[in-house]
Protein backbone atom coordinates (compact mmCIF):
# COMPACT_ATOMS: atom_id res chain seq x y z
CA UNK A 1 0.00 0.00 0.00
CA UNK A 2 1.43 3.35 -0.96
CA UNK A 3 1.52 6.27 1.43
CA UNK A 4 -0.91 9.05 0.56
CA UNK A 5 1.11 12.28 0.45
CA UNK A 6 0.20 15.50 2.25
CA UNK A 7 -1.67 18.11 0.17
CA UNK A 8 0.46 20.10 -2.25
CA UNK A 9 1.82 23.23 -0.58
CA UNK A 10 3.01 26.55 -1.99
CA UNK A 11 6.53 25.52 -1.05
CA UNK A 12 6.12 22.34 -3.09
CA UNK A 13 5.13 24.47 -6.09
CA UNK A 14 8.13 26.76 -5.59
CA UNK A 15 10.36 23.70 -5.38
CA UNK A 16 9.08 21.99 -8.56
CA UNK A 17 9.16 25.32 -10.43
CA UNK A 18 12.83 25.62 -9.52
CA UNK A 19 13.52 22.03 -10.62
CA UNK A 20 11.69 22.70 -13.90
CA UNK A 21 13.58 25.98 -14.46
CA UNK A 22 10.48 28.16 -14.21
CA UNK A 23 10.29 31.38 -12.26
CA UNK A 24 6.93 32.21 -10.67
CA UNK A 25 5.60 35.41 -9.14
CA UNK A 26 4.04 35.17 -5.68
CA UNK A 27 0.59 35.53 -7.24
CA UNK A 28 1.34 32.71 -9.69
CA UNK A 29 2.45 30.47 -6.83
CA UNK A 30 -0.95 30.94 -5.18
CA UNK A 31 -2.93 30.29 -8.38
CA UNK A 32 -0.86 27.32 -9.54
CA UNK A 33 -0.96 25.73 -6.08
CA UNK A 34 -4.74 25.88 -6.07
CA UNK A 35 -5.03 24.55 -9.63
CA UNK A 36 -2.50 21.75 -9.24
CA UNK A 37 -4.06 20.75 -5.94
CA UNK A 38 -7.44 20.30 -7.68
CA UNK A 39 -5.84 17.95 -10.21
CA UNK A 40 -4.10 15.98 -7.45
CA UNK A 41 -7.34 15.88 -5.43
CA UNK A 42 -9.03 14.33 -8.45
CA UNK A 43 -6.23 11.77 -8.56
CA UNK A 44 -7.09 10.66 -5.02
CA UNK A 45 -9.11 7.79 -6.56
CA UNK A 46 -5.92 6.48 -8.15
CA UNK A 47 -3.76 7.12 -5.09
CA UNK A 48 -6.16 5.27 -2.81
CA UNK A 49 -6.22 2.01 -4.76
CA UNK A 50 -4.45 -1.02 -3.38
CA UNK A 51 -2.46 -2.12 -6.42
CA UNK A 52 0.19 -4.26 -4.79
CA UNK A 53 1.08 -6.97 -7.26
CA UNK A 54 -0.09 -5.03 -10.33
CA UNK A 55 2.83 -4.37 -12.64
CA UNK A 56 3.22 -0.82 -13.96
CA UNK A 57 2.80 -0.15 -17.70
CA UNK A 58 5.24 2.38 -19.10
CA UNK A 59 4.33 1.85 -22.72
CA UNK A 60 1.47 0.19 -24.65
CA UNK A 61 3.64 -1.87 -27.00
CA UNK A 62 5.63 -4.92 -26.04
CA UNK A 63 8.77 -3.89 -27.83
CA UNK A 64 12.30 -3.45 -26.62
CA UNK A 65 15.75 -2.69 -27.98
CA UNK A 66 14.56 -1.55 -31.39
CA UNK A 67 17.60 -1.01 -33.58
CA UNK A 68 17.88 0.03 -37.19
CA UNK A 69 20.31 -1.55 -39.59
CA UNK A 70 23.86 -0.34 -38.99
CA UNK A 71 24.25 1.47 -42.29
CA UNK A 72 25.73 4.86 -43.07
CA UNK A 73 22.97 7.26 -44.05
CA UNK A 74 22.71 10.88 -44.97
CA UNK A 75 22.50 13.15 -41.95
CA UNK A 76 21.66 16.81 -41.43
CA UNK A 77 24.13 19.43 -42.54
CA UNK A 78 25.76 21.22 -39.62
CA UNK A 79 24.87 24.62 -41.07
CA UNK A 80 21.16 23.66 -41.26
CA UNK A 81 21.14 22.67 -37.62
CA UNK A 82 22.96 25.78 -36.43
CA UNK A 83 20.62 27.96 -38.47
CA UNK A 84 17.89 27.25 -35.90
CA UNK A 85 20.02 27.94 -32.81
CA UNK A 86 19.72 31.24 -30.93
CA UNK A 87 23.52 31.69 -30.57
CA UNK A 88 26.32 29.95 -32.42
CA UNK A 89 30.07 30.50 -32.24
CA UNK A 90 32.86 28.61 -34.04
CA UNK A 91 30.58 25.77 -35.18
CA UNK A 92 29.27 25.24 -31.66
CA UNK A 93 26.11 26.11 -29.76
CA UNK A 94 26.99 29.10 -27.63
CA UNK A 95 25.83 29.44 -24.03
CA UNK A 96 26.77 31.69 -21.10
CA UNK A 97 29.83 30.55 -19.20
CA UNK A 98 29.06 27.47 -17.07
CA UNK A 99 32.21 27.19 -14.93
CA UNK A 100 34.09 30.03 -13.29
CA UNK A 101 37.49 31.43 -14.31
CA UNK A 102 40.59 29.56 -13.18
CA UNK A 103 41.86 30.96 -9.87
CA UNK B 1 -15.56 18.44 -52.50
CA UNK B 2 -14.16 15.18 -51.19
CA UNK B 3 -10.45 14.40 -51.28
CA UNK B 4 -11.11 11.30 -53.37
CA UNK B 5 -13.05 13.31 -56.01
CA UNK B 6 -10.28 15.89 -56.17
CA UNK B 7 -7.62 13.19 -56.57
CA UNK B 8 -9.67 11.51 -59.29
CA UNK B 9 -10.27 14.76 -61.18
CA UNK B 10 -6.64 15.84 -60.94
CA UNK B 11 -5.40 12.40 -61.99
CA UNK B 12 -7.66 12.21 -65.06
CA UNK B 13 -6.98 15.82 -66.01
CA UNK B 14 -10.50 17.16 -65.40
CA UNK B 15 -9.06 19.76 -63.04
CA UNK B 16 -5.54 20.94 -62.34
CA UNK B 17 -3.88 20.74 -58.96
CA UNK B 18 -3.18 24.45 -59.33
CA UNK B 19 -6.89 25.29 -59.73
CA UNK B 20 -7.77 23.15 -56.70
CA UNK B 21 -5.00 24.72 -54.62
CA UNK B 22 -5.92 28.27 -55.64
CA UNK B 23 -9.52 27.58 -54.66
CA UNK B 24 -8.48 26.25 -51.24
CA UNK B 25 -6.19 29.24 -50.63
CA UNK B 26 -9.02 31.60 -51.62
CA UNK B 27 -11.48 29.89 -49.23
CA UNK B 28 -8.91 30.20 -46.45
CA UNK B 29 -8.32 33.88 -47.28
CA UNK B 30 -12.09 34.49 -47.19
CA UNK B 31 -12.84 32.64 -43.97
CA UNK B 32 -9.83 32.40 -41.75
CA UNK B 33 -9.82 35.94 -40.41
CA UNK B 34 -12.92 34.87 -38.50
CA UNK B 35 -12.05 31.22 -37.69
CA UNK B 36 -8.26 31.45 -37.19
CA UNK B 37 -7.68 27.80 -38.02
CA UNK B 38 -4.24 28.55 -39.49
CA UNK B 39 -1.07 29.84 -37.87
CA UNK B 40 0.94 29.89 -41.08
CA UNK B 41 0.02 29.63 -44.75
CA UNK B 42 2.32 28.28 -47.43
CA UNK B 43 0.65 29.83 -50.48
CA UNK B 44 3.77 30.07 -52.58
CA UNK B 45 5.21 26.61 -51.92
CA UNK B 46 1.73 25.05 -52.23
CA UNK B 47 1.31 26.48 -55.74
CA UNK B 48 4.81 25.36 -56.72
CA UNK B 49 3.97 21.86 -55.49
CA UNK B 50 0.63 21.92 -57.35
CA UNK B 51 2.41 22.87 -60.58
CA UNK B 52 4.85 19.99 -60.09
CA UNK B 53 1.94 17.58 -59.75
CA UNK B 54 0.24 19.00 -62.85
CA UNK B 55 3.51 18.69 -64.80
CA UNK B 56 3.94 15.11 -63.65
CA UNK B 57 0.41 14.18 -64.73
CA UNK B 58 0.82 15.98 -68.07
CA UNK B 59 3.83 13.73 -68.73
CA UNK B 60 1.73 10.65 -67.94
CA UNK B 61 3.23 10.11 -64.49
CA UNK B 62 1.53 8.67 -61.41
CA UNK B 63 0.83 11.48 -58.93
CA UNK B 64 -0.51 9.27 -56.15
CA UNK B 65 -3.76 8.62 -54.27
CA UNK B 66 -3.98 12.21 -52.97
CA UNK B 67 -3.03 13.89 -56.27
CA UNK B 68 -3.56 17.62 -55.89
CA UNK B 69 -5.48 17.32 -52.60
CA UNK B 70 -4.94 20.34 -50.32
CA UNK B 71 -4.11 19.35 -46.75
CA UNK B 72 -3.39 21.21 -43.52
CA UNK B 73 -0.98 20.06 -40.80
CA UNK B 74 -1.18 20.63 -37.08
CA UNK B 75 1.67 22.94 -36.16
CA UNK B 76 3.53 20.25 -34.21
CA UNK B 77 4.61 18.38 -37.35
CA UNK B 78 8.01 19.27 -38.76
CA UNK B 79 8.26 20.45 -42.31
CA UNK B 80 11.66 21.34 -43.69
CA UNK B 81 12.09 25.11 -43.87
CA UNK B 82 8.49 25.88 -42.84
CA UNK B 83 7.59 27.49 -39.52
CA UNK B 84 6.70 24.89 -36.88
CA UNK B 85 5.85 26.59 -33.60
CA UNK B 86 3.58 24.18 -31.67
CA UNK B 87 1.59 27.38 -31.00
CA UNK B 88 4.27 28.29 -28.46
CA UNK B 89 6.28 31.48 -28.08
CA UNK B 90 9.31 29.35 -27.24
CA UNK B 91 9.35 27.94 -30.81
CA UNK B 92 8.00 31.04 -32.57
CA UNK B 93 9.53 31.19 -36.04
CA UNK B 94 11.38 27.88 -35.73
CA UNK B 95 12.02 26.26 -39.11
CA UNK B 96 12.94 22.56 -38.82
CA UNK B 97 15.77 21.23 -40.96
CA UNK B 98 13.84 18.06 -41.88
CA UNK B 99 10.42 16.67 -42.79
CA UNK B 100 8.33 14.50 -40.51
CA UNK B 101 7.70 11.05 -42.02
CA UNK B 102 4.00 11.88 -42.46
CA UNK B 103 4.98 14.96 -44.46
CA UNK B 104 7.21 12.87 -46.73
CA UNK B 105 4.42 10.32 -47.19
CA UNK B 106 1.88 13.01 -48.05
CA UNK B 107 4.26 14.48 -50.60
CA UNK B 108 4.83 11.05 -52.17
CA UNK B 109 1.03 10.60 -52.35
CA UNK B 110 0.61 13.86 -54.30
CA UNK B 111 -0.98 15.94 -51.51
CA UNK B 112 -0.41 19.70 -51.36
CA UNK B 113 0.31 21.11 -47.91
CA UNK B 114 -1.29 24.57 -47.68
CA UNK B 115 -0.37 25.50 -44.12
CA UNK B 116 0.00 24.78 -40.43
CA UNK B 117 -2.96 24.82 -38.11
CA UNK B 118 -3.56 26.30 -34.69
CA UNK B 119 -3.48 24.14 -31.57
CA UNK B 120 -3.22 24.31 -27.83
CA UNK B 121 0.42 25.06 -27.00
CA UNK B 122 2.42 21.82 -27.30
CA UNK B 123 -0.94 20.01 -27.73
CA UNK B 124 -1.84 20.61 -24.08
CA UNK B 125 -5.49 21.54 -23.90
CA UNK B 126 -9.00 20.73 -25.05
CA UNK B 127 -10.17 24.00 -26.63
CA UNK B 128 -7.27 25.52 -28.65
CA UNK B 129 -7.49 28.49 -26.27
CA UNK B 130 -4.02 27.65 -24.97
CA UNK B 131 -2.44 28.73 -28.26
CA UNK B 132 0.09 31.52 -27.72
CA UNK B 133 -1.25 33.06 -30.94
CA UNK B 134 -4.95 33.34 -30.06
CA UNK B 135 -7.80 30.82 -30.15
CA UNK B 136 -9.50 29.13 -33.08
CA UNK B 137 -13.27 29.51 -33.34
CA UNK B 138 -15.80 26.79 -34.08
CA UNK B 139 -17.04 27.24 -37.68
CA UNK B 140 -20.56 26.18 -36.62
CA UNK B 141 -20.73 28.98 -34.03
CA UNK B 142 -17.83 31.39 -33.67
CA UNK B 143 -18.65 32.06 -30.00
CA UNK B 144 -17.80 28.40 -29.26
CA UNK B 145 -14.48 26.55 -29.02
CA UNK B 146 -13.53 24.06 -31.75
CA UNK B 147 -12.19 21.65 -29.13
CA UNK B 148 -8.53 20.78 -28.88
CA UNK B 149 -5.77 20.37 -28.93
CA UNK B 150 -6.00 19.90 -32.74
CA UNK B 151 -8.72 22.58 -32.99
CA UNK B 152 -7.28 24.33 -36.03
CA UNK B 153 -7.09 21.10 -38.04
CA UNK B 154 -10.69 20.21 -37.12
CA UNK B 155 -12.00 23.70 -37.90
CA UNK B 156 -10.15 23.89 -41.23
CA UNK B 157 -11.96 20.74 -42.43
CA UNK B 158 -15.29 21.73 -40.84
CA UNK B 159 -15.20 25.09 -42.65
CA UNK B 160 -14.32 23.28 -45.93
CA UNK B 161 -11.08 25.24 -46.25
CA UNK B 162 -9.33 21.92 -46.90
CA UNK B 163 -10.79 18.44 -47.38
CA UNK B 164 -8.14 16.81 -45.16
CA UNK B 165 -5.89 17.63 -42.25
CA UNK B 166 -3.67 15.88 -39.75
CA UNK B 167 -3.78 16.16 -36.00
CA UNK B 168 -2.19 14.41 -33.06
CA UNK B 169 -4.08 12.64 -30.28
CA UNK B 170 -2.51 12.14 -26.86
CA UNK B 171 -5.70 12.03 -24.78
CA UNK B 172 -8.39 12.83 -27.34
CA UNK B 173 -6.87 15.76 -29.23
CA UNK B 174 -8.13 14.49 -32.60
CA UNK B 175 -11.46 12.90 -31.64
CA UNK B 176 -12.72 15.60 -29.26
CA UNK B 177 -12.32 18.52 -31.73
CA UNK B 178 -13.63 16.30 -34.55
CA UNK B 179 -16.81 15.69 -32.54
CA UNK B 180 -17.21 19.35 -31.59
CA UNK B 181 -16.65 20.50 -35.20
CA UNK B 182 -18.77 17.81 -36.88
CA UNK B 183 -16.00 16.04 -38.81
CA UNK B 184 -14.45 12.56 -38.74
CA UNK B 185 -11.36 12.18 -36.54
CA UNK B 186 -9.26 9.06 -36.11
CA UNK B 187 -6.80 8.09 -33.39
CA UNK B 188 -4.95 5.12 -34.93
CA UNK B 189 -3.37 2.25 -33.02
CA UNK B 190 -0.24 3.42 -31.20
CA UNK B 191 2.66 2.77 -33.57
CA UNK B 192 0.61 2.55 -36.79
CA UNK B 193 1.66 6.02 -37.96
CA UNK B 194 5.26 7.15 -37.61
CA UNK B 195 5.89 9.98 -35.17
CA UNK B 196 9.29 10.90 -36.57
CA UNK B 197 9.11 14.68 -36.81
CA UNK B 198 6.12 15.04 -34.48
CA UNK B 199 7.10 17.33 -31.61
CA UNK B 200 6.80 15.11 -28.53
CA UNK B 201 4.29 15.78 -25.76
CA UNK B 202 3.72 12.43 -23.98
CA UNK B 203 5.61 9.81 -25.90
CA UNK B 204 3.82 6.69 -24.66
CA UNK B 205 0.48 8.21 -25.74
CA UNK B 206 1.01 10.52 -28.75
CA UNK B 207 -0.27 9.38 -32.13
CA UNK B 208 -0.82 11.19 -35.45
CA UNK B 209 -4.14 10.70 -37.23
CA UNK B 210 -6.49 12.08 -39.88
CA UNK B 211 -9.35 14.55 -39.97
CA UNK B 212 -11.75 14.40 -42.92
CA UNK B 213 -15.27 15.44 -43.81
CA UNK B 214 -16.32 11.81 -44.16
CA UNK B 215 -15.26 8.29 -43.21
CA UNK B 216 -14.08 7.36 -46.71
CA UNK B 217 -11.68 10.28 -46.96
CA UNK B 218 -10.37 9.54 -43.46
CA UNK B 219 -9.70 5.94 -44.52
CA UNK B 220 -7.90 7.12 -47.65
CA UNK B 221 -5.67 9.46 -45.64
CA UNK B 222 -4.87 6.88 -42.96
CA UNK B 223 -3.77 4.40 -45.63
CA UNK B 224 -1.36 7.03 -46.95
CA UNK B 225 0.25 7.94 -43.61
CA UNK B 226 0.34 4.49 -41.96
CA UNK B 227 3.28 2.13 -42.14
CA UNK B 228 6.52 1.09 -40.54
CA UNK B 229 9.31 3.64 -40.22
CA UNK B 230 12.73 2.81 -38.90
CA UNK B 231 13.13 6.43 -37.81
CA UNK B 232 10.51 5.85 -35.07
CA UNK B 233 11.46 3.11 -32.63
CA UNK B 234 7.81 2.81 -31.54
CA UNK B 235 6.62 2.23 -35.10
CA UNK B 236 4.83 -1.10 -35.61
CA UNK B 237 6.25 -3.41 -38.22
CA UNK B 238 2.83 -4.41 -39.50
CA UNK B 239 1.22 -4.20 -42.95
CA UNK B 240 -0.85 -1.07 -43.66
CA UNK B 241 -4.50 -2.06 -43.07
CA UNK B 242 -6.81 -2.20 -46.10
CA UNK B 243 -9.46 0.37 -45.31
CA UNK B 244 -10.98 1.94 -48.42
CA UNK B 245 -11.47 -1.29 -50.36
CA UNK B 246 -13.16 -2.99 -47.42
CA UNK B 247 -15.17 0.00 -46.21
CA UNK B 248 -18.52 -1.34 -47.36
CA UNK B 249 -18.28 -4.81 -45.82
CA UNK B 250 -20.93 -3.90 -43.26
CA UNK B 251 -21.45 -4.96 -39.65
CA UNK B 252 -23.54 -8.13 -40.00
CA UNK B 253 -22.84 -10.23 -36.89
CA UNK B 254 -20.41 -7.67 -35.46
CA UNK B 255 -20.60 -7.56 -31.65
CA UNK B 256 -20.68 -3.99 -30.35
CA UNK B 257 -20.70 -3.12 -26.67
CA UNK B 258 -22.50 0.04 -25.59
CA UNK B 259 -20.04 1.08 -22.91
CA UNK B 260 -21.53 2.38 -19.67
CA UNK B 261 -18.43 4.32 -18.62
CA UNK B 262 -18.33 6.12 -21.97
CA UNK B 263 -21.84 7.45 -21.31
CA UNK B 264 -21.34 8.28 -17.66
CA UNK B 265 -21.87 11.98 -16.98
CA UNK B 266 -22.59 12.90 -20.60
CA UNK B 267 -25.52 15.16 -21.47
CA UNK B 268 -28.90 13.56 -22.16
CA UNK B 269 -28.80 14.52 -25.82
CA UNK B 270 -25.30 13.07 -26.32
CA UNK B 271 -26.45 9.90 -24.56
CA UNK B 272 -29.46 9.71 -26.89
CA UNK B 273 -27.22 10.17 -29.95
CA UNK B 274 -25.00 7.27 -28.90
CA UNK B 275 -28.03 5.04 -28.33
CA UNK B 276 -29.44 6.04 -31.73
CA UNK B 277 -26.09 5.23 -33.32
CA UNK B 278 -26.27 1.79 -31.65
CA UNK B 279 -29.72 1.36 -33.22
CA UNK B 280 -28.26 2.21 -36.64
CA UNK B 281 -25.64 -0.51 -36.17
CA UNK B 282 -28.26 -2.96 -34.91
CA UNK B 283 -30.50 -2.29 -37.93
CA UNK B 284 -27.51 -3.11 -40.13
CA UNK B 285 -27.06 -6.49 -38.43
CA UNK B 286 -24.71 -5.76 -35.54
CA UNK B 287 -25.33 -7.40 -32.17
CA UNK B 288 -25.55 -4.71 -29.52
CA UNK B 289 -25.03 -5.39 -25.83
CA UNK B 290 -24.52 -3.13 -22.83
CA UNK B 291 -21.16 -3.49 -21.13
CA UNK B 292 -19.62 -2.04 -17.98
CA UNK B 293 -15.85 -1.54 -17.72
CA UNK B 294 -15.50 0.20 -14.32
CA UNK B 295 -11.72 0.58 -14.63
CA UNK B 296 -12.17 3.11 -17.45
CA UNK B 297 -13.43 5.68 -14.94
CA UNK B 298 -9.90 5.76 -13.47
CA UNK B 299 -8.49 6.85 -16.82
CA UNK B 300 -8.75 10.60 -16.34
CA UNK B 301 -6.79 10.63 -13.08
CA UNK B 302 -4.14 8.26 -14.39
CA UNK B 303 -3.77 10.25 -17.60
CA UNK B 304 -3.31 13.59 -15.84
CA UNK B 305 -0.38 12.10 -13.93
CA UNK B 306 1.22 10.10 -16.76
CA UNK B 307 0.93 12.69 -19.55
CA UNK B 308 2.33 15.59 -17.47
CA UNK B 309 5.14 13.34 -16.18
CA UNK B 310 6.19 12.50 -19.73
CA UNK B 311 5.71 16.12 -20.81
CA UNK B 312 7.93 17.45 -18.03
CA UNK B 313 10.69 15.23 -19.35
CA UNK B 314 10.07 15.89 -23.06
CA UNK B 315 9.89 19.65 -22.62
CA UNK B 316 13.18 19.81 -20.72
CA UNK B 317 14.77 20.18 -24.18
CA UNK B 318 13.48 23.77 -24.51
CA UNK B 319 16.41 25.36 -22.79
CA UNK B 320 17.30 28.17 -25.18
CA UNK B 321 20.38 26.41 -26.56
CA UNK B 322 19.75 24.41 -29.74
CA UNK B 323 16.54 25.86 -31.19
CA UNK B 324 13.77 28.30 -30.46
CA UNK B 325 13.87 31.48 -28.50
CA UNK B 326 16.48 32.47 -25.89
CA UNK B 327 16.17 35.09 -23.19
CA UNK B 328 19.71 36.09 -22.26
CA UNK B 329 20.97 36.02 -18.69
CA UNK B 330 24.33 35.96 -16.93
CA UNK B 331 24.64 32.24 -16.31
CA UNK B 332 23.23 29.12 -17.90
CA UNK B 333 20.66 28.31 -15.23
CA UNK B 334 19.35 31.87 -15.24
CA UNK B 335 19.21 31.80 -19.06
CA UNK B 336 17.32 28.48 -19.05
CA UNK B 337 14.88 29.80 -16.46
CA UNK B 338 14.33 33.16 -18.15
CA UNK B 339 13.81 31.46 -21.52
CA UNK B 340 11.31 28.89 -20.23
CA UNK B 341 9.45 31.41 -18.05
CA UNK B 342 8.96 33.78 -20.98
CA UNK B 343 8.46 31.07 -23.60
CA UNK B 344 5.87 28.74 -22.07
CA UNK B 345 2.21 29.57 -21.43
CA UNK B 346 0.36 28.82 -18.20
CA UNK B 347 -1.08 25.43 -19.17
CA UNK B 348 2.34 24.16 -20.27
CA UNK B 349 3.82 25.41 -17.00
CA UNK B 350 1.07 23.66 -15.04
CA UNK B 351 1.71 20.36 -16.77
CA UNK B 352 5.48 20.62 -16.43
CA UNK B 353 5.15 21.34 -12.71
CA UNK B 354 2.55 18.64 -12.18
CA UNK B 355 4.72 16.13 -13.99
CA UNK B 356 7.86 17.19 -12.14
CA UNK B 357 5.97 16.78 -8.87
CA UNK B 358 4.52 13.38 -9.82
CA UNK B 359 8.01 12.15 -10.67
CA UNK B 360 9.84 13.68 -7.72
CA UNK B 361 11.36 11.78 -4.83
CA UNK B 362 8.77 10.85 -2.23
CA UNK B 363 5.81 11.20 -4.60
CA UNK B 364 6.83 8.95 -7.48
CA UNK B 365 5.16 5.82 -6.08
CA UNK B 366 1.99 7.56 -4.92
CA UNK B 367 1.41 9.34 -8.22
CA UNK B 368 3.34 8.21 -11.27
CA UNK B 369 3.82 4.62 -10.12
CA UNK B 370 0.16 4.27 -9.14
CA UNK B 371 -0.95 5.79 -12.45
CA UNK B 372 1.19 3.29 -14.37
CA UNK B 373 -0.41 0.43 -12.43
CA UNK B 374 -3.86 1.83 -13.21
CA UNK B 375 -2.80 1.84 -16.83
CA UNK B 376 -2.23 -1.90 -16.53
CA UNK B 377 -5.71 -2.32 -15.00
CA UNK B 378 -7.29 -0.42 -17.86
CA UNK B 379 -5.43 -2.44 -20.49
CA UNK B 380 -6.52 -5.72 -18.81
CA UNK B 381 -10.10 -4.51 -18.52
CA UNK B 382 -10.21 -3.63 -22.22
CA UNK B 383 -8.73 -7.04 -23.08
CA UNK B 384 -11.45 -8.75 -21.06
CA UNK B 385 -14.17 -6.65 -22.72
CA UNK B 386 -12.85 -7.50 -26.17
CA UNK B 387 -13.27 -11.20 -25.39
CA UNK B 388 -17.04 -10.65 -25.53
CA UNK B 389 -17.40 -7.78 -28.03
CA UNK B 390 -15.59 -6.73 -31.21
CA UNK B 391 -15.93 -2.98 -30.76
CA UNK B 392 -17.15 -0.52 -28.13
CA UNK B 393 -19.46 2.41 -28.71
CA UNK B 394 -19.74 5.52 -26.53
CA UNK B 395 -19.71 9.28 -26.47
CA UNK B 396 -16.72 11.25 -27.74
CA UNK B 397 -17.39 14.32 -25.60
CA UNK B 398 -19.76 14.90 -22.67
CA UNK B 399 -21.45 17.87 -24.37
CA UNK B 400 -21.48 19.86 -27.60
CA UNK B 401 -18.93 22.68 -28.05
CA UNK B 402 -18.69 25.01 -25.05
CA UNK B 403 -18.30 28.82 -25.15
CA UNK B 404 -14.88 30.39 -25.55
CA UNK B 405 -13.54 31.37 -22.14
CA UNK B 406 -15.87 28.99 -20.31
CA UNK B 407 -13.24 26.68 -18.81
CA UNK B 408 -9.92 28.53 -19.17
CA UNK B 409 -9.76 29.45 -15.48
CA UNK B 410 -10.56 25.94 -14.26
CA UNK B 411 -8.07 23.38 -15.58
CA UNK B 412 -9.86 20.43 -13.96
CA UNK B 413 -13.15 21.34 -15.71
CA UNK B 414 -11.25 21.55 -19.00
CA UNK B 415 -9.62 18.15 -18.38
CA UNK B 416 -13.05 16.58 -17.85
CA UNK B 417 -13.85 17.12 -21.53
CA UNK B 418 -11.35 14.34 -22.33
CA UNK B 419 -13.02 11.79 -20.07
CA UNK B 420 -14.39 9.58 -22.89
CA UNK B 421 -11.32 9.71 -25.10
CA UNK B 422 -8.45 9.12 -22.65
CA UNK B 423 -8.82 5.35 -21.99
CA UNK B 424 -8.04 4.56 -25.64
CA UNK B 425 -4.70 6.36 -25.46
CA UNK B 426 -3.70 4.66 -22.22
CA UNK B 427 -4.27 1.29 -23.93
CA UNK B 428 -2.64 2.28 -27.24
CA UNK B 429 -5.82 1.32 -29.09
CA UNK B 430 -7.52 2.93 -32.09
CA UNK B 431 -10.78 4.88 -31.96
CA UNK B 432 -12.80 7.02 -34.35
CA UNK B 433 -15.16 9.94 -33.82
CA UNK B 434 -18.03 10.02 -36.32
CA UNK B 435 -20.45 12.94 -36.68
CA UNK B 436 -23.99 11.75 -35.95
CA UNK B 437 -26.48 14.57 -35.42
CA UNK B 438 -26.84 17.98 -33.81
CA UNK B 439 -27.81 19.08 -30.32
CA UNK B 440 -30.63 21.47 -29.43
CA UNK B 441 -28.05 24.28 -29.76
CA UNK B 442 -27.54 23.30 -33.40
CA UNK B 443 -23.97 22.13 -32.75
CA UNK B 444 -22.56 18.80 -33.90
CA UNK B 445 -22.55 15.64 -31.79
CA UNK B 446 -20.07 12.90 -32.68
CA UNK B 447 -20.16 9.34 -31.40
CA UNK B 448 -17.05 7.30 -30.72
CA UNK B 449 -16.17 3.75 -31.77
CA UNK B 450 -13.30 1.99 -30.01
CA UNK B 451 -11.52 -1.23 -30.86
CA UNK B 452 -8.56 -3.34 -29.81
CA UNK B 453 -5.08 -2.74 -31.27
CA UNK B 454 -5.00 -2.87 -35.08
CA UNK B 455 -8.79 -3.17 -35.48
CA UNK B 456 -8.90 -0.19 -37.85
CA UNK B 457 -10.57 -2.12 -40.66
CA UNK B 458 -13.55 -3.06 -38.48
CA UNK B 459 -13.69 0.38 -36.90
CA UNK B 460 -13.94 2.05 -40.29
CA UNK B 461 -16.58 -0.43 -41.48
CA UNK B 462 -18.75 0.28 -38.44
CA UNK B 463 -18.08 4.02 -38.73
CA UNK B 464 -19.24 3.92 -42.35
CA UNK B 465 -22.51 2.24 -41.31
CA UNK B 466 -23.09 4.90 -38.64
CA UNK B 467 -22.29 7.68 -41.11
CA UNK B 468 -24.71 6.27 -43.69
CA UNK B 469 -27.45 5.82 -41.09
CA UNK B 470 -26.97 9.12 -39.28
CA UNK B 471 -29.94 11.53 -39.34
CA UNK B 472 -29.51 14.03 -42.17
Amino acid sequence: MTVVPAPLSEDDVRHVAKLARLSLSDAEVVTFTEQLRSVLDHAADVEALDLDGVLPTAHPLEISNVLRADEIRESLERAEVFAAAPRVADNRFSVPKIVGDAP
Amino acid sequence: MSARSIARDVTDGTRTARAVTEEALQTIADQDSEIHAFLDLQNESALIRADEIDALIAKGGEAGPLAGVPIALKDNMCQEGEVTSCASKILAGWRPPYDATVVAKLRAAGAVVVGKTNMDEFAMGSSTENSAFGPTRNPHDVTKVPGGSSGGSAAAVAAAMVPLSLGSDTGGSIRQPAALCGVVGVKPTYGLVSRYGLVAFASSLDQIGPFAADVTDAALLLEVIAGHDFMDSTSLNFPVPTLVDRLHDGVEGLKVGLCHELLNGVSDEVNASVRNAAKVLEDAGALISEIAIPELSLGLSAYYLIAPAEASSNLARYDGVRYGVRVDADDVTAMNTATRTAGFGDEVKRRIMLGTYALSAGYYDAYYGQAQRVRTLIISAFAKAYESVDLLLGATTPTTAFPLGDKVGDPMAMYQSDICTIPTNLAGHPAIAVPFNRGTDGLPIGVQLLGPALSEQRLFQAAKVIEDGAPA
